[in-house]
């Protein structure tokens, strides 16, 4: 039992080895370029490439094992963005003149954890479903931000953040420390907390937790307000650097989170799935776009065998969890 | 011995649901340090009686007393407060995680910032498991535990408190000799720490090996208290039925026919083994057996739910296969389920569109359904089996659990099958609506219908059956015609013990 | 007597909230603004409400069979370039049944993934939303798909062209809902899409084929997209790879807003058309008391929830949820 238990976490790690393998070897016959596709500078940009959909996805995965979705982590994603952005070229803001930026990343992460309590809010008072509430918040939040400019992007570089977000420290880029710090923070919280273990309980029996007096309501808001947060960060790692926002950024990301978290591992239903799975996922469809590019197939191509692999894991995971041949036809 | 302070003791607790005197002044004691058998037929209030004491009722009078003390129970976690454990028959387990967490469910350990005391946590389970004597440790994942040991998880929960009582629900239901051994061994073992312990069972082997004295139910009555050692199973048969019940046999006086449906040696897998029987037209067979003896699973395989292993189905001497429930229709063979709300009907359907629900595609007048046909078929079974409801239009969901059974029943009919498997008929319904039911299994049967009739009820079995099959274990123990049956005989038959004397 | 009357009254609310609302909508813009209840201007709304409207008919199907549906805005992004592209090639005579049948043969797979394999839609159109969307830039290589000729054909009819006044689109998506509604509650199959999503268990167990049933939905959802993506080709004769992109949740919305429930089992046609026009009259209502397209977003938010919780509330008899 405990070797399925290894090769369920393995499995996501397996297939990034062969991914590597692949790539490397395919590469040596299809390669448009002269570089090796394990090349070290290569292996770090992938991981920092990787930062902005992968904190999200970590902070799915929470949201996940509780049981439930979160569809607005894209618009989370721009609005924060935009906060971050707009709030520095305020007046009172720019009187402050260093101390503007950590109170821009402040105000933008705020912005998140409150996008991300009012999902948390609504799941846990009105009892709707997380797909609905956070289906009508994507659009919600959106609207939002339209409404705070427009169609227009909005801009502002600030060269000391600009430093920060392209600087490596030992070797990592920040973003690669961003998500290397969320995800060791998700874990702890996820395996060592009374928090992080009720969470898990709550997806995996919700009747049993109730049952046994957790207090279901105050779980999900505090993750919904980490998912939210996290969201905000990953606008904030992202933007430190580019320092323009379309009011179209972070589309889809939902997505493609919910795809790394699935890839990983984490049961949709909820009280099953790991951390550090979800990070496997997220590197490995990063590697596959790379690994994809640099075979010399269209980006394109991506797409479609990440949405293949999904349908496939899915596919095999049921074919493992069949009860044989006795099982009730329904 | 009755000079003691009871552990638990309940006075007068009467209990009404529209319609239905679910428990009528119910009074009995648990003394500290004694196993106490709780019995009665299906229906006769035990689980009433149990969500009465787990708060998840309120009795209408009467109170319940812990030590003497008078306490009123408001929940599951509140009982267990004041040392009343449950262990459920459906575990309630969250099996992705570790033994330790599920043992303390909700009131881990902590230590600063929110963490978890795993140390703490492991060395409470490990010593709590270890008085329960288990093979595992604490830090198991629950899903990878057998049924048996989860039970013994369920039972380790119950010990992180200092339990005045324990009560076991049906808690064999699902294990082997040999894990019923290790359960017995914990029970005694709690015994002996002086807790008192209510153990709800049907099985008479279990109740006379591990029990002290036995109360019984019936019709939500107490019907008073046996010492174990100085009773026989007859006279717990006796208190448990009732002489007052209609007990007539109705074997049948009209005509049989040929043998509609012949099972041979059918087995699927380790639900059932080896199974064989027929069925005449005009004939009831009844399946009588404890849950999980395997009678579902082979109505599920003719109704070509399952796939048998091994065996096979005669259909008028042609053997045929069923694949699916679709091809068991067209071969005549209809399914009244078990599961009334989860299997029969789709509650958010209304009650003619259910019952015509299998025969939709030939209700057509071009491509469209015919809403006359449709409305004739309703008209005709809603006089039949004098369903009463407001209307077809009314959604299924608002209708009596009589009234929702003879939707399903109608809906079968309407399709005129030569068998017909109906599986526990009156689970959950009323006594008036029981015996409209059972006069219908009659007339179907006096029709020409041949009738396959499961149920966990013997009076119900006794009444309606020509002939009864007695199940154990997945296999046919012994089948009886209805002129040599006895309670006693069937009682041993489906307890697993076997007898050679006919009764 | 009093209380009754509250509860009938409740009741009619949470059974009828959303044709309340829709109709204190329209009264409300009709008040504030002269032109919005003019023909023309309803014309234009329904007119551009057309393309989510005909895929939200789809996608009820697939929801009421207690299902979901992620992937019909790459779908339809995929038969809007490929009609385009087999436009050119194959003239527009074979280009349509031909995208008609690639689209199509996308929702058999995903139909038989669903319905004959069982496995959860939620994963398995999200899983095809990435790879049609893969597909969609691998046919066009990318690029923009255009028509050559824009003037010499004539297949603009069905995005630009109107019979006795009124434009094809509306025509289009009046007469689908006319029929798919038709299919739903007249035909035996629409009871057995009802059956699957109220109780697929009993459903099976009266002999309705699930599975079948299931892929069925699907196969009409990818009929639906195949219409909307005609449309939209036919409309603009030129296109995007990404036109589609996420209008998956946009339909869902309408679909939800209609009052179908994600568990399945409930919802019509008929809502879902009032679910798609109350989105499309609220932004056209916006646009012309002056405020701007995306104020719908969040006007739509307010009423997704509001619209489900108090269906919800009303079925459990408390407005606020029992989660502790």
């Amino acid at each position: 039992m405990k070797r399925e238990a290894l090769l369920k976490q393995g499995a996501i790690w397996a297939f990034i080895l062969v991914e590597l393998v692949f790539f490397s070897v395919a590469g040596e016959y299809l390669s448009v370029s002269d570089k090796a596709f394990m090349d070290f500078d290569n292996m770090l940009l992938l991981l920092k490439q990787s930062a902005p959909i992968g904190i999200i996805a970590l902070g799915m995965t929470i949201i996940m094992i509780n049981g439930n979705i979160d569809l607005s982590v894209g618009a989370t994603f721009a609005l924060s963005a935009i906060v971050l952005l707009d709030s520095m070229t305020w007046p009172f803001m720019q009187a402050l003149g260093g101390w503007s930026v950590p109170l821009a990343w402040l105000l933008a992460l705020g912005t998140g954890v409150v996008l991300g309590a009012i999902n948390g809010l609504i799941v846990w008072k009105t009892g709707v479903d997380a797909f609905i509430v956070t289906l009508g918040s994507m659009l919600g939040y959106r609207g939002l931000v339209f409404m705070y400019n427009g169609e227009q992007p909005t801009s502002h570089l600030n060269w000391d953040l600009v430093d920060f977000a392209e600087a490596q420290i030992l070797g990592l880029h920040t973003a690669t420390w961003f998500l290397l710090g969320v995800a060791l923070f998700l874990w702890l919280l996820m395996t060592k907390t009374v928090h992080g273990r009720n969470a898990y309980a709550i997806g995996n029996n919700r009747e049993a937790a109730v049952n046994a007096g957790i207090r279901v309501g105050p779980h999900f808001l505090i993750n919904f307000m980490l998912i939210g947060f996290l969201a905000s960060l990953s606008a904030v790692v992202f933007y430190s650097e580019s320092g323009s926002v379309n009011p179209n950024d972070g589309m889809l990301y939902e997505l493609w989170a919910i795809t790394a978290v699935v890839l990983g591992g984490t049961k949709l239903t909820g009280g099953y799935g790991s951390i550090i799975s979800t990070l496997g996922g997220v590197i490995a469809i990063q590697l596959l776009r790379k690994g994809l590019g640099h075979i010399g197939a269209d980006t394109e191509t991506v797409n479609l065998v990440i949405g293949l692999i999904l349908i496939a894991v899915l596919f095999l995971d049921r074919q493992l969890n069949r009860k044989g041949k006795e099982e009730l036809k329904t | 011995m009755t000079d003691q302070t009871p552990a638990l003791r309940l006075e007068g607790i009467v209990k009404t649901f529209p319609g239905v005197r679910a428990l009528d002044d119910v009074s009995f004691a648990v003394l500290p340090g004694e196993v106490h058998a709780l019995m009665g037929e299906n229906g006769a209030g035990k689980s009433t009686l149990m969500k009465v004491l787990g708060g998840i009722h309120q009795p209408d009078t009467g109170q319940i007393f812990i030590a003497e003390q008078p306490t009123v129970m408001t929940s599951p976690l509140q009982a267990k407060a004041q040392g009343v454990v449950f262990i459920h028959q459906e575990l309630s387990l969250a099996d992705e995680l570790s033994v330790a967490e599920n043992i303390f469910l909700g009131e881990l350990p902590r230590k600063s910032l929110g963490r978890v005391d795993w140390q703490a946590l492991y060395d409470t389970t490990d010593a709590i498991l270890k008085t329960l004597n288990v093979g595992f440790d604490a830090r198991t994942r629950v899903g990878d535990l057998s049924i048996a040991n989860q039970q013994m998880v369920e039972i380790a929960r119950a010990l992180t408190v200092d339990p005045r009582a324990v009560i076991f629900d049906e808690p064999t239901a699902s294990l082997t000799d040999a894990e019923k051994v290790v359960l017995f061994d914990v029970i005694a073992d709690l015994k002996g720490r002086g807790v008192g312990i209510i153990y709800i069972s049907h099985r008479m082997e279990e109740i006379f090996k591990i029990t002290d004295r036995i109360s019984v139910l019936r019709d939500g009555q107490y019907r008073g208290t046996l010492e174990t050692a100085q009773t026989d199973e007859d006279e717990v048969t006796q208190l448990m039925i009732g002489r007052s019940l209609d007990l007539s046999r109705n074997a049948s006086h009209h005509e049989m026919g040929d043998v509609a449906i012949e099972v041979r040696d059918l087995s699927c897998g380790k639900l059932y083994q080896d199974v064989s029987f027929s069925v005449r037209r005009g004939e009831v067979v009844g399946f009588y057996g404890l849950v999980g003896a395997g009678r579902t699973e082979i109505a599920e395989t003719i109704f070509g739910l399952r796939n048998p292993s091994a065996g096979s189905i005669l259909l008028d001497g042609q053997e045929v296969r069923i694949n699916s429930p679709v091809e068991a229709i067209r071969h005549g063979i209809s399914l009244v389920p078990e599961d009334r709300k989860g299997q029969g009907l789709v509650l958010s359907m209304n009650c003619r569109d259910n019952m015509t629900l299998p025969q939709v595609d030939d209700l057509t007048a071009g491509p469209f359904v015919s809403d006359g046909a449709e409305v004739a078929i309703f008209d005709q079974y809603r006089d039949k089996l004098d369903i009463r409801t407001p209307g077809w239009r009314q959604l299924v969901g608002n209708l009596s659990g009589g009234n929702q059974q003879k939707i399903v029943i109608g809906k079968w009919l309407s399709m005129h099958p030569s068998v017909l498997i109906v599986d526990e008929p009156t689970r959950g319904i009323d006594v008036g609506s029981k015996s409209e039911i059972h006069n219908l299994i009659r007339g179907l049967a006096a029709q020409g219908y041949a009738v396959i009739v499961i149920s966990s009820e013997m009076p119900e079995v006794l009444h309606v059956s020509d002939r009864i099959v007695a199940m154990y274990h997945g296999r046919v123990m012994r089948e009886f015609t209805s002129e040599e049956v006895s309670e006693d005989s069937l009682i041993q038959a489906i307890s697993g013990i076997e007898s050679d004397q006919v009764a | 007597m009093a209380q009754l009357t509250r509860k009938d009254l409740t009741g009619f609310l949470a059974r009828q909230g959303i044709l309340v609302a829709f109709a204190l909508f329209m009264i409300g813009f009709a008040l504030a603004n002269q032109r919005f209840l003019d023909v023309d201007n309803v014309f234009g709304v329904i007119r551009s409400s057309a393309i989510l409207g005909i895929m939200a008919l789809g996608v009820t199907f697939v929801v009421i069979g207690g299902n979901l549906d992620l992937s019909v805005g790459s779908m339809m992004s995929f038969s809007t370039i490929v009609v385009l592209d087999l436009h050119d090639k194959l003239g527009p005579t074979l280009a349509i049944p031909a995208m008609f049948a690639l689209t199509m043969g996308l929702g058999a797979f995903i139909g038989f993934l669903v319905g004959y394999l069982k496995l959860n839609s939620l994963i398995v159109t999200l899983g095809m939303l990435s790879a049609i969307h893969g597909l969609t830039l691998t046919w066009s290589g990318g690029k923009n798909m255009d028509i050559a000729d824009k003037e010499g054909t004539w297949f603009s009819v069905f995005g630009q062209g109107s019979v006795a006044g009124i434009p094809v689109p509306i025509l289009m998506f009046a007469g689908l809902a006319v029929v798919l509604s038709l299919l739903l509650t007249k035909t035996p199959f629409g009871r057995k899409v009802y059956a699957v999503g109220g109780n697929g268990t009993a459903a099976t167990f009266s002999g309705v084929p699930r599975a079948r049933v299931v892929f069925q939905t699907y196969l009409i959802s990818s009929f639906c997209v195949a219409m909307a993506g005609l449309m939209q080709a036919s409309r603009s004769l030129g296109s995007q790879n990404t036109v589609g992109q996420g209008m998956e949740l946009e339909v869902l919305a309408a679909v939800i807003l209609g009052g179908a429930s994600l568990l399945g089992g409930s919802g019509t046609i008929f809502k879902t058309v009032i679910g798609v026009l109350i989105l499309g009259f609220i932004q056209n209502g916006l646009l012309l008391v002056g405020l701007e397209f995306y104020v719908q977003y969040v006007v739509t938010w307010v009423i997704i929830i509001l619209a489900v919780w108090l269906d919800i509330a009303a079925k459990r008899g408390r407005l606020w949820s029992p989660i502790a």
